[in-house]
């Protein structure tokens, strides 16, 4: 047993380590160097839509985190069979199918959000940060680089979509995740919520803050002209 | 194997789609029973919010059948029916005003009783601007007087029309009165922002949903006509 064990060791190629310095890349660059948001700009419709409350934006961002894990490992896996001719259409099928997974099972078990979000499930399916790193990443890459690049990424469009929504929660109606954070006695002292902030164009200016802070912090994402 | 021959695309094609077919309708079907019973629980909340009463989805089933004593169905002319298999709460308004003509509709009424005293709730459903609008009006034991009511929305204008959801929209509706003597004249909602200080028969619509605004005082009036004979002869009995 050992011998078998030895021989087909020995005859594998040096195994990269599960968390080699170019796999931490994958999960850190979308992070901030490569973030799909600010960086790559995808998924921006869906960051201006739902970021009013922080609770719809985590929802979100988790809906986008499993559908992209499934669709990444998926693609990858099949990434040798699928006919390069209908490789969009396969990923889109692929996708669309869970997505409906994700709004089905939100339905069963988070009635309440589900319907906050609304038809916003139903377009992850067009959300360009998905097909992006499908046709950019899954399809040549391995199963497990693959899954680190999901996770990578969603995180990255989680962070975001999260940071806006905290910002328009906070000073659009004083709550966040849904409680009152700012005292009552603001609102005596003649303290009034940013109905500005509630209405999408708030988000593309917030965004747009955070993506101001982030240049001049990483100087090596100004370019040049 | 040469992935790029025309019958490995089409076979490739054909069992990526029955597979992802087969198992998207498994799921869809095991999950069902959850998601009615989330609909279910949902509309008893929103008859129990236009009482006033508020419940939580795990506590909406109980409270219902605590308070709501008695479902009463209509048919077009205002009589008392009982039809078979079909009991007032399963009755869809929304999806009968699309597909059923007028004649044919059903119309449940929810009777509630708290402390002896007796509410009676309407549901009722109608076109907003862009899509239909639907709604539960509770009438006081005059059946006259409205207690309270709750409107809801597919796809009205979020900020405008898709305000007849919230509670400021909603409790202007409170006091306001159906009968002028015993003539029916239901409640009209008026242009956002007109004076509206005493008048019985008239609500304040909101400013910049004047469509939708219209569309609930058209649903009301044309859904309570049906009820005015019931309302009339109870109040007799009342008397």
């Amino acid at each position: 047993m050992s011998e078998t064990a030895e021989a087909t060791a020995v005859v594998k190629e040096p195994k990269e380590p599960l968390f080699s310095s170019k796999n931490k890349r994958l999960l850190s660059d979308p992070l901030n160097d490569d973030n799909p948001i600010t960086i790559q700009v995808l998924g921006i419709c869906s960051a201006l839509a739902i970021t009013v409350q922080v609770k719809q934006a985590v929802v979100m961002s988790l809906s986008v985190l499993v559908v992209m894990i499934g669709a990444n490992l998926i693609v990858s896996w099949l990434r040798n069979l699928i006919p390069s001719r209908v490789r969009i259409i396969v990923q889109l099928v692929i996708v669309a199918a869970l997505v409906i997974l994700v709004d089905q099972v939100l339905k069963a078990y988070l009635y309440d959000v589900s319907k906050q979000l609304s038809v916003f499930v139903g377009l992850i399916i067009t959300n360009c940060i998905i097909m992006g790193r499908l046709e950019a990443f899954a399809l040549a890459n391995k199963p497990w680089p693959s899954f680190l690049d999901a996770v990578g990424n969603a995180a990255g469009y989680g962070w975001i979509l999260i940071a806006v929504a905290v910002v328009r929660e906070l000073f659009g109606s004083g709550k966040l995740y849904g409680f009152q954070v700012i005292p009552d006695a603001f609102y005596d002292f003649g303290y009034f919520n940013n109905g500005l902030m509630i209405l999408p164009p708030m988000a593309l200016i917030t965004v747009g803050i955070i993506i101001w802070v982030q240049r001049s912090r990483n100087t090596k994402l100004i370019e040049e002209n | 194997m040469d992935v790029n021959k025309n019958s490995y695309t089409f076979t490739f094609s054909a069992i990526l789609v029955i597979v992802v077919g087969a198992s998207l309708a498994f799921v869809a079907e095991g999950l069902k029973p959850l998601q009615k019973e989330n609909v279910r629980l949902e509309k008893m909340q929103n008859i129990l919010a236009s009482v006033k009463v508020e419940a939580t989805p795990d506590e909406a089933a109980a409270k219902f059948e605590q308070y709501i004593v008695e479902q009463v169905m209509l048919d077009n002319d205002g009589n008392v029916v009982s039809p078979e298999g079909l009991t007032a709460f399963d009755i869809d308004v929304v999806k009968e005003f699309k597909t059923l003509d007028i004649e044919k509709r059903n119309y449940p009424l929810f009777v509630f009783e708290d402390n002896g005293a007796r509410k009676y709730i309407v549901p009722m459903a109608g076109n907003g601007l862009w899509g239909p609008i639907w709604g539960f009006v509770a009438f006081e034991g005059d059946m006259n007087t409205i207690y309270g009511s709750t409107f809801d929305h597919k796809t009205e204008t979020p900020g405008l029309g898709a305000e007849i959801n919230q509670p400021f929209f909603q409790d202007k509706f409170i006091g306001k009165t159906i009968f002028d003597g015993s003539e029916y004249v239901s409640v009209e909602v008026v242009k956002g922002g007109a004076d509206v200080e005493g008048k019985s028969h008239m609500v304040d619509g909101i400013s910049g949903g004047t469509i939708t605004s219209k569309g609930v005082g058209e649903m009301m009036q044309r859904t309570l006509n049906v009820y005015v004979p019931y309302f009339k002869g109870n109040q007799k009995a009342a008397l």
